[in-house]
């Protein structure tokens, strides 16, 4: 799950997509400056490899569904 | 289905839908996609529109018509309630209903329609847009077109993939969530808008009727207040103090882009309409009736442009939207720049001096000048909202 983002710094994925809570709004795909984001009719993922980690995403989240996590979302997998 | 259309048009909103049916009334062929399985369904909609705007497109029909608006009411941070009737004839829509009517419109007049089709690509030659990529029922098509119409909504990847800068800032992006609650008990006619820092700092919360108790209670925020506090947070916390007993029956969020539309809203083989051209007023967040303007002129330029076999003639939508809503919003977004960001104390400021007007003189194009002559200090404000 480490990855390079363009600044060539080696990244982990900090954006946790909470189980379950998703609407599908699409929200957060229209403020991603990176069209990381994908969203179908029920069904959202995160382009790890676009992804910078920048949080726009979680801010604008109406419904609190995306959050933080900087221990990188593996960890909170577990 | 056929193998290549003139028209292929991503997205079943109300922008879509007018935009499909003007381009199948002028001749071309036409494929309108849509990720969802239902068109207009979920719908993230306060559903409020004036019906003179609707009007012009289709004939109003109590099927999909649930309340009509005969007043406003603005209820300040302390309170202080301002009604003001409404000149004009408002209307709360039935959208799931609505939607359905207008992408049958387009049918109607040629359109094909494909739900749970979601548009993942496209076609690119020559640096312009000559099709989609697209998923339906996990197979992967392809289908080409001479022109893509993106009415993706607020999301738009079918705009960036076309090299359109269709992304929000965060500040500009109003977060939003609401409710179709039962046991409202509001006047029917009436819609509501409340202001300040404890219901919606730099957005609003409206309640808008539904007929029988129902209603539409909703609200937005930005990104930056968004940081802070979420709007479902903001939606509990007034939900608990002001209608502890209702029922929901419903509940959606969304996103509302409060910005002018977009710079560039075509490029060589794509044009952008409604949510996705950033299309919404500004001023109000209103985007169905402005969505199927941008929707309509498009779908009409785009057969056109085919007709003539004249692929640059799409550039003309760019101007005609400018003219006949495009420019009106920037000066809507100038005034939301200064309304949006009055401090509590203002607000209350001017809803004590409009309650003073009587009934008569409270009209809404009367509210901006009385406010400022009772209010001398308020032409500052005004001006600022005007002329900066
Ligand atoms: C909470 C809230 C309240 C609102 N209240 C009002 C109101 O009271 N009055 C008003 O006028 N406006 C209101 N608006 C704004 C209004 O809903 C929108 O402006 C309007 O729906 C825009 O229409 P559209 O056709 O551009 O986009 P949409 O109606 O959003 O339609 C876009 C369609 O594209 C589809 N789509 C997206 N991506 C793809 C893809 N890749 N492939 C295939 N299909 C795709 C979507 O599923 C969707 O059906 C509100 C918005 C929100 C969020
Ligand atoms: S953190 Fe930033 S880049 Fe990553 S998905 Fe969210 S908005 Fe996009
Ligand atoms: S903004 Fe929130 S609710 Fe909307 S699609 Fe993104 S994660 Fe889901």
């Amino acid at each position: 799950m480490l990855k390079y983002n363009y600044t060539k710094e080696i990244v982990l994925l900090l954006i946790e997509i909470l189980p379950d809570k998703c609407d599908f709004c699409g929200c957060c795909v229209g403020v991603c400056p990176e069209d990381a984001i994908e969203l179908k009719e029920a069904e959202i993922k995160i382009i790890e490899e676009l992804c910078t980690n920048c949080s726009k995403c979680v801010w604008s989240c109406p419904i609190e569904v995306l959050k933080f996590n900087r221990n990188g979302i593996e960890a909170a997998e577990l | 289905m056929k193998n290549e259309y003139d028209v292929i048009v991503v997205g079943a909103g109300p922008a879509g839908s007018m935009a499909a049916k003007f381009a199948s009334e002028n001749g071309v062929s036409v494929l309108m996609l849509e990720k969802d399985r239902d068109v207009g369904y979920p719908v993230r909609c306060g559903e409020a529109v004036s019906l003179a705007g609707i009007e012009e497109f289709v004939k109003p029909d109590p099927k999909w018509i649930s309340a009509e608006i005969t007043k406003f009411s603005f209820i300040s941070p302390d309170k202080t309630e301002v009604i003001i009737p409404f000149e004009g004839k408002g209307v709360i829509l039935e959208r799931k209903i609505f939607d359905y009517e207008l992408a049958n419109l387009a049918s109607q007049k040629g359109t094909e329609i494909l739900t749970r089709a979601y548009v993942n690509g496209l076609l690119i030659e020559n640096n312009s847009v000559c099709g989609v990529k697209y998923d339906f029922r996990g197979k992967q098509f392809q289908i080409k077109s001479k022109i893509v119409i993106g009415a993706d909504g607020v999301e738009s990847r079918v705009g960036r993939w076309g090299g359109l800068k269709t992304h929000s800032d965060f500040r500009d992006m109003e977060s939003g969530i609401q409710i179709t609650a039962s046991n409202i008990n509001v006047d029917q006619n009436t819609c509501y808008f409340y202001w300040g820092s404890e219901y919606a700092p730099q957005g609003y919360l409206w309640i808008f009727p539904k007929g029988n108790g129902l209603a539409n209670i909703g609200l937005a925020i930005t990104g930056d207040i968004g940081k802070k506090k979420s709007a479902l947070s903001f939606l509990n916390d007034f939900m608990k103090n002001y209608f502890p007993n209702a029922s929901v029956l419903s509940s959606v969020a969304g996103g509302i882009p409060f910005t002018p539309t977009l710079e560039k809203i075509v490029n060589p083989g794509i044009m952008l309409v409604g949510d996705a051209a950033r299309q919404i007023n500004p001023l109000s967040g209103g985007g169905i009736v402005s969505g199927m303007i941008g929707g309509s002129i498009a779908g009409k330029v785009a057969a056109h442009a085919i007709k003539n076999d004249d692929l640059h003639k799409i550039y003309d939508y760019e101007i005609l939207w400018r003219e006949r809503l495009g420019k009106r919003h920037e000066m809507f977004n100038r005034i939301k720049n200064g309304i949006y960001k009055f401090s509590d104390e203002k607000y209350d400021q001017i809803a004590h001096s409009l309650v003073e007007l009587p009934d008569e003189k409270r009209t809404l194009g009367n509210v901006a000048k009385k406010a400022v002559i009772n209010n001398p200090s308020l032409l500052i404000d005004v001006a600022k909202v005007f002329f900066k």
